[in-house]
């Protein structure tokens, strides 16, 4: 009974919010209900016992994942109205449907249809963090380090691809040498354009 | 709740990222689509998991988890460098070759 109400309780909140991403014009709305969104989603998670998927889902995705494009939104005018030119509404409401069942029967239906036998069954008793734990750091070590490796280049891509240009701080400037500053980044920049 | 229970939702949620990933003309917004697909995907690979007794799903859905971070560390980095060159993260700006 409890399952029950809490699935579509949560597959409601889930739908609601992420529909809100998507169809709304306001960037930091659809920021932060895809947040909310994310939350929502590790009930799931908790739901099908995988209670350290959960911690983990709120960890990462709204701790880190959020907290990332929260940072990256500063860069952009985010409080202005997102302006889309929408073609044909209609067709790719039509093509979405079609697409996403596809997948759906390909993905779904030999999961179905076949009896799968467990690889590495759950053992009941050992509670969910200890077998993934020891089914990662067994199993599946080798895709582990590479995951770590593959974050570490991801870490230090993104510091080099955000940070280039940054070596002026304004927070070490006057507002009248900031003023300056952008005028002659602005003329700089129209100065470029005239040339190409 | 069965397993189709848990696939039906987590279908529905991928086609709402997929319509967002069609629909949506700006890039940061197309990026909260991909993140909307990817946790879909993540429900679906962790109810596999528990109604067929199997670890694997979990697994798959860390190492998910992993490249959707690493993912967005990397497009939000260019996505900043694109806004600095041009002022601009729309879709249709961002078509150099016009044919």
């Amino acid at each position: 009974m409890f399952e029950i109400v809490a699935f579509y309780l949560f597959s409601v909140l889930t739908i609601v919010m992420f529909s809100i991403t998507v169809f709304t014009n306001n960037s930091l709305y659809a920021l932060s209900s895809l947040a909310a969104g994310m939350i929502f989603i590790s009930a799931f998670f908790f739901l099908l016992d995988a209670d350290f998927l959960g911690a983990v889902q709120i960890v990462v995705y709204t701790g880190a994942v959020m907290a990332l494009y929260a940072f990256g939104m500063m860069f952009f005018d985010s409080l202005s109205i997102v302006k889309e030119k929408i073609k044909n509404p209609r067709l790719v409401f039509l093509l979405t449907g079609v697409v996403a069942l596809i997948i759906v029967i390909i993905f779904v239906s030999p999961i179905i249809g076949a009896n799968i036998e467990a690889q590495y069954p759950v053992t009941p008793t050992w509670g969910n963090s200890r077998d993934v734990g020891i089914v990662l750091f067994t199993k599946y070590l080798i895709p582990f380090e590479v995951a770590a490796v593959m974050l570490l280049v991801a870490m230090i891509g993104g510091i080099i691809l955000a940070g280039k240009k940054m070596e002026v701080s304004y927070s070490e400037m006057t507002e009248k040498e900031i003023d300056d500053f952008e005028i002659q980044t602005r003329e700089n920049a129209a100065a470029k354009k005239d040339e190409k | 709740m069965s397993l189709n229970a848990y696939l039906i939702l987590s279908t529905i949620l991928f086609v709402i990222g997929m319509m967002g990933v069609i629909r949506r003309k700006n890039l940061l917004m197309l990026f909260f689509s991909t993140e909307i697909m990817l946790n879909a995907v993540n429900i679906g690979l962790a109810a596999i998991s528990k109604f067929h007794g199997d670890l694997t799903g979990q697994m798959f859905a860390f190492f998910i988890i992993a490249i959707a971070a690493s993912e967005v560390a990397i497009g939000l980095g260019l996505l900043i460098l694109w806004y600095k060159r041009t002022g601009s993260i729309d879709l249709d700006v961002l078509q150099k070759m016009k044919g």
